[in-house]
């Protein structure tokens, strides 16, 4: 990432300042090392500050790994800036690494002649060892010769500045990520106040170790402050953000709010059903907190109990949702087709996370796009929508909802481990500018003398009567139904003739959903065509190509089945189509089956976001062959 | 205030589909029963739901003029949980089958059962796969010879009840398809139990498990056979009520006759709302034909309903922190502004 020099001051004590417009830090240790913590909380004051600001959690599936070994370690990248960004950046600025295994498998992120800030107590003899160190890079002149290496006794520093609050060594030594974080605080110029009054907070029945976090980050700061070693420190202007108040928000937190509001706002219940699943298990963990919303949590015996009680709870007139990454949505399977069948609004989201099978738990990747187009038995079409940062989780989980209700349907909402653990400035949206979702449960008969649970409106929509409604008696099942009548109907002509109806339906919502948007001319070289989470490093690469001057445009799908109704003829106007997914291929096959367009895919399974430099080099080669 | 309700028969709680259980089937009693007990629950007719998984007991819901929802094979426990969740004023029955319950749905019976979700379970046991068109099911004894296992099961047989009294059941019974009275008796009494009632029927399928519980039904045969479980009352059973069931020194039960110095004061006492599940287990362990195999109510306690509990929290919750305010919500944690 591009950090530009735009002016420089002297402070007081004689420390050159420069300004930055955007930093990449990532704070790498050992999983018990709380970097995780470090990582959000630096992203906090930033974002408080006024930065724009993009973060990337990376942390080891284990809880606990072996200490000091290279499994074990845990990362937190972000990016802040004084301008907009949509990413949290391909190369690290400066990396805080707490031991050697922390170095050893991050230090290929950082850039060439970037700020590198080491615990050297860390590394001793077991340390080095486990990392797969023969001799110590930190005395080997040639090892790190190619960047600005500050070796930090940061243990022995942290155990000085607790001194005297009577803390034993263990506890003294969990505060060292306080004083590293303090150094960061000094090195890129943050106001410390949100995480002083956090820690605060967070330890008030606790003061001796509140007060040992508050010296061991003071003490982090008067090290930069004082020491030879750092000669400049840094700032990084405001970012120019629509005007408003702002939050930070995660996407699994933006899932969550944006469920209570549709709750709230068109006074219905929610019951959310789920089973403990990495990374989906945070919206339960929200929305668990938010029961004065009417919010329900039901930690279900399983994933198939989590989507049948929410099956259940759809029937009885409830806003369901359930939520799970790949295996989970794989048991569910059977029941959301139930829920196809009764043609029942239940939200299913799914965050995604490497697979198959167990996978990478807490990586990222787009690979259950076509679980969700089919991973049902039968024909069975479900509209998917899929969120493309953090924000757009409370929106699009509002959205999801609103289909589910008005179409009486299942939908399938797609999220992934990179928009559920990463955050980014959110504009507080004002509650009087939201709108409830409409629905209706019918009180009287729909037929002469009867009622008619299958009778649809034009938009092919059944009634949702709900039971406790005198009158509507009525069964539904999973045994294909008689249009109209309900009644279980196996005869040939009605199965192919409900098959369409249901297809027709889930077709049509096309019709009600906004049309695709797009980035850049309206006709042109190259389309990149996106969807999900890679949202943020695809409009800055094709940003920068049309800066470039390259003919490139960029459209992003937020809704997946049905396509946006304009989607062929965008497609259409551009000579080549480079399809950027995390998978092996998955929208590219949809793309191309449905428009017969010989897209160009550009796939990485890594668990990891796309680097912004991945796409640019790869918009410049489908250019460079054309 | 009480509202009145209108009178309704068993003839108002048929549906107006064919019922399609082969002819002399066991669940055409359990419906005729079912239909009969309805009315007089003092329940309004659109809060009963009926929901049920895949079998040949699960296309009860159809054949019933109520709320129904025929779901998939083994979850009609947890539909359930989802449906009393959304709606706790419902009543809602829960229809499966040996195989719905116990081999594919094991788990979430289980889980409904510990939860104590008031609602009303009936297993229709016939110890075979009937829909399937006749494979061993977990109830069926060990040598059971079907068209999976034609050398005959190897397969240990599981307990619906013991399953139930080991998921801290509150409410565990067991009845017969033919016993009528029996049956109506055990199925009203578990609707009005609150939490989570299990009822165990003995479900004769004359096509592919002919017969199984002829012991525990045929009349002049029966009484040998089955001991009907009274609360407050001794253990008596056989044509001559001449027999009970004592609990020797070993704590475990044994049969006795009665005369020649056994009295009924020697036998066991039936105590339904005994605080341990100790004693429902124990009779839930004779089996036939070792002993008389008990039917009637097992187990009758109270204990906190799920979904009022999650009501409640609700309402507390409210109490405590107010109405949800979105705003509020919205703007916790750190906020900053931008301004123009």
């Amino acid at each position: 990432m591009a950090s530009t020099d735009v002016a420089a001051s002297e402070n007081t004590q004689g420390k050159r300042k420069e300004e930055l417009e955007t930093v990449v830090i990532r704070f790498c240790g050992d999983s018990g090392d709380g970097m995780q913590l470090a990582g959000t909380q630096f992203t906090n004051v930033s974002a408080a500050f006024g930065n724009d600001v993009s973060t990337l959690p990376d942390f080891p599936a284990e809880i606990r790994a072996p200490a000091g070994s290279l499994s074990g370690v845990s990362g937190f990248q972000l990016s802040f800036s004084s301008n907009d960004i949509y990413t949290p950046g391909d190369e690290v600025d400066t990396l805080v690494a707490m031991n050697p295994a922390a170095l050893k498998t991050n230090l290929g992120d950082l850039k060439r002649g970037g700020i590198l800030i080491v615990n050297e107590d860390a590394f001793d003899k077991g340390n080095l060892g486990k990392a797969g160190y023969d001799t110590n890079p930190l005395e080997d002149e040639n090892a790190l010769a190619g960047y600005q290496l500050h070796k930090v006794p940061m243990t022995r520093l942290t155990r000085d500045s607790v001194d005297g609050l009577g803390l034993s060594l263990k506890e003294a030594d969990r505060c060292k990520n306080f004083f590293a974080l303090g150094l960061v605080y000094w090195l890129y110029d943050r106001d410390a106040t949100p995480t002083e009054n956090w820690v605060k907070a967070k330890f008030a029945r606790n003061p001796a170790i509140a007060e040992a976090n508050l010296r061991s980050l003071k003490g982090g700061r008067s090290f930069g402050d004082s020491t030879e070693s750092f000669a400049v420190h840094y700032e990084v202007g405001k970012a120019q953000l629509e005007p408003g108040n702002y939050r930070k928000i995660t996407g699994n937190e933006a899932i969550a709010i944006g469920l209570a509001t549709a709750a709230q706002l068109c006074n219905k219940e929610l019951l959310f059903a789920g089973y403990p699943i990495t990374p989906a298990s945070d919206i339960l963990h929200e929305l668990a907190k938010l029961k004065n919303f009417g919010v329900k949590t039901f930690q279900a015996e399983d994933e198939i109990a989590a989507m049948a009680a929410a099956v259940g709870g759809a029937f009885s007139g409830d806003l369901a949702v359930t939520a799970s990454s790949g295996p989970g949505i794989c048991l569910k399977g059977e029941a959301m087709g139930l829920a196809m069948i009764t043609e029942l609004p239940v939200v299913i989201i799914d965050v995604q996370r490497g697979g198959p099978s167990t996978g990478l738990p807490t990586k990222t990747e787009q690979s259950d796009l076509l679980l969700a187009m089919f991973g049902r038995n039968g024909e069975s079409p479900l509209p998917i929508f899929a969120a493309a940062t953090p924000g757009d989780c409370f929106h699009i989980a509002q959205e999801a909802m609103k289909t589910a209700v008005e179409f009486m349907t299942p939908v399938i909402l797609l999220s992934d481990g990179y928009i559920a653990n990463g955050a980014e400035p959110w504009r507080i949206p004002e509650v009087s500018d939201l709108k409830p979702i409409k629905y209706e449960h019918p009180q009287s008969l729909n037929g002469d003398n009867q009622f008619l649970p299958y009778k649809r409106d034009e938009q092919l929509v059944r009634p949702w009567a709900i039971p406790g409604t005198a009158g509507l008696e009525h069964r539904i099942g999973g045994l294909e139904k008689a249009d109209v009548t309900g009644n279980v109907d196996y005869s040939p002509e009605n199965h192919e003739h409900m098959t369409h109806r249901r297809q027709t339906k889930v077709d049509g919502i096309a019709d009600f959903l906004p049309e695709q948007t797009v980035e850049g001319p309206e006709k042109g070289d190259l389309l990149v065509l996106s969807w999900g989470g890679t949202y943020g490093s695809v409009r800055t690469a094709v940003q920068r190509a049309i800066k470039a001057g390259q003919s490139v445009a960029h459209a992003h799908l937020r809704y997946l089945n049905p396509f946006p109704r304009n989607l062929e003829k965008i497609i259409r106007s551009y000579d080549r189509v480079l399809i950027p997914e995390l998978n092996n291929g998955q929208l590219r096959l949809l793309i191309r089956a449905k428009y017969l367009v010989d897209a160009i895919g550009l796939n990485k399974i890594k668990g990891k976001p796309f680097l912004v430099s991945e796409l640019t080099d790869k918009i410049n080669s489908v250019l460079d062959e054309s | 205030m009480s509202v009145e309700l209108p009178v309704l028969t068993a003839k108002d709680y048929a549906s107006d589909q064919e019922i399609r259980w082969c002819p002399r089937c066991g669940d055409y009693s359990i419906l005729a029963q079912m239909k009969k007990v309805l009315p007089t629950l003092g329940i309004p007719k659109e809060n009963f739901v009926f929901v049920s998984g895949i079998g040949c007991s699960s296309r009860f819901p159809y054949y019933m003029n109520t709320y129904g929802f025929h779901s998939i094979h083994g979850r009609a426990p947890a539909i359930a949980t989802g449906v009393k969740l959304a709606n706790p004023d419902l009543q809602v029955w829960v229809i499966t089958g040996d195989g719905d319950a116990l081999s594919i749905g094991g788990n979430h019976l289980m889980h409904a059962i510990r939860r104590n979700i008031d609602f009303n379970i009936v297993l229709f046991n016939n110890q075979i796969y009937g829909l399937t068109k006749g494979q061993y099911s977990p109830t069926s004894p060990v040598g059971a010879r079907t068209k999976s296992s034609p050398y005959g099961s190897i397969d240990n047989a599981a307990s619906p009840l013991s399953v139930a009294i080991g998921s801290e059941a509150t409410f565990v019974a067991r009845s017969v398809d033919v016993d009528i009275k029996h049956l109506t008796m055990v199925l009203e009494r578990a609707a009005h139990h609150k939490g989570t009632s299990f009822v165990e029927v003995y479900q004769d399928c004359n096509v592919f498990n002919s017969g199984a519980f002829l012991y525990a039904s045929k009349k002049g045969e029966k009484e040998d056979n089955i001991i009907y479980l009274e609360h407050g009352k001794p253990l008596v059973f056989g044509k001559n009520r001449d027999k009970g069931i004592r609990v020797n020194e070993m704590s475990r039960p044994e049969i006795v006759e009665l005369g020649s110095g056994i009295s009924e004061d020697d036998l066991l006492f039936h105590d339904s709302k005994a605080a341990e599940p100790s004693l429902a287990f124990l009779l839930a362990r004779m089996r036939y034909p070792e002993f008389p195999e008990p039917v009637g109510i097992f187990r009758d306690v109270e204990r906190p309903v799920y979904d009022e509990l999650v009501e409640r929290q609700m309402q507390d919750i409210v109490q405590e922190k107010g109405e949800g305010d979105l705003e509020a919500l919205f703007n916790s944690g750190d906020t900053w502004t931008v301004k123009e």
